[in-house]
């Protein structure tokens, strides 16, 4: 258990979690190319013409990939801002920092290619439905996450902050997954569930399930990537990042 | 294959306007994002490289 408990905390000690984060990012980033390359290659290739909406509804390979992105990307920030609050490490106001951009991007993305659906297949690029709604506010909510923190000095405080932001935002989340089910919603319903088999192609599955794998991939790199970038703007003047930069122009 | 020929492909039946404009944007915010983290790493190890070189060079100077 002890033993346990030390590994755990070697790897949330930034110094550590540094180095590591460093080698997995070309991993993560070499899978994400690939996955989108065979992702795209499966959608716009394998993937027959739907009956009902014609090549239109090749934007699903965007589209649901980007929204279940940010509502994951959601609860995992939320998630690493609760840690940071429960057990005070550093590394997790900086995870939940890193994320918050990433999510944002999705989140846009989901509403980007989602309006552009909307035109062809209902007739309009946007409407006040709960779907779209609650997904708009949760691109404010991670845009105020990042204001907030921005405009607070010290950095600490700033996760602190940020960190109740998060959690408090958090049930949007559900709101956003059941919105379909609780409210007579202009967007359809669920075209994936664990309960009942898929209302979609299985081609037009497997080709939307690899862009989501893509998707994590990615986002994986890029958070990686960004909360290197913090660590060493945030441990400036600690003796690990002296240690880093000697290493890296040895 | 779905697509007859280079035409049909950005045709998309019709809707090129939608998808293209669903991918072509998705495609340069990611590459965006990923040319700005670049650029923001870049930005923080050329500082503190500087502040490194700065205080050695102090430190050298306090010893002279």
């Amino acid at each position: 258990m002890s033993q346990r408990l030390v590994n755990w905390f070697k790897y949330s000690s930034p110094a550590t979690f540094y180095g590591l984060a460093g080698k997995l990012v070309p991993w993560f980033a070499a899978s994400s190319v690939v996955l989108f390359a065979i992702g795209l290659y499966i959608g716009f290739f394998m993937a027959p013409t739907d009956f009902q909406q014609g090549e239109a509804y090749r934007i699903i390979f965007i589209h649901v990939p980007a929204a279940w992105m940010s509502m994951f990307l959601y609860l995992l920030m939320a998630g690493y801002a609760a840690l940071g609050l429960i057990f005070n490490t550093r590394l997790s106001g900086m995870m939940a920092q890193a994320i918050a951009p990433t999510g944002a991007l999705f989140t846009f993305i989901a509403l980007w290619s989602g309006a552009l659906w909307g035109r062809p297949t209902w007739g309009t690029y946007w409407v006040w439905d709960a779907r779209l709604t609650s997904e708009l506010i949760l691109l404010f909510l991670y845009v105020g996450f990042i204001a907030l923190q921005a405009s607070i000095e010290d950095p600490r405080r700033a996760d602190k902050a940020g960190a109740v932001l998060a959690i408090v935002g958090a049930i949007n989340v559900p709101i956003i997954y059941f919105s379909v089910q609780w409210w007579n919603t202009l967007h359809q319903g669920a075209s994936v569930s664990l309960t009942r088999a898929p209302s979609m192609a299985s081609v037009m599955l497997a080709g939307m399930l690899i862009m989501v794998f893509a998707c994590w991939f990615y986002s994986i790199a890029v958070v990686l990537v960004r909360v290197r970038a913090i660590m060493l703007e945030r441990e400036r003047s600690s003796a690990w990042v002296a240690e880093q930069l000697a290493d890296a122009h040895a | 294959m779905n697509w007859g020929s280079l035409e049909a492909f950005v045709a998309m039946g019709g809707y090129g306007p939608y998808v293209w404009g669903t991918y072509i944007v998705t495609i340069l915010l990611l590459a965006a994002e990923v040319l700005w983290l670049r650029g923001r790493r870049r930005t923080i190890v050329r500082r503190l490289g500087l502040m490194r070189d700065i205080s050695r060079r102090r430190a050298h100077e306090t010893q002279a």
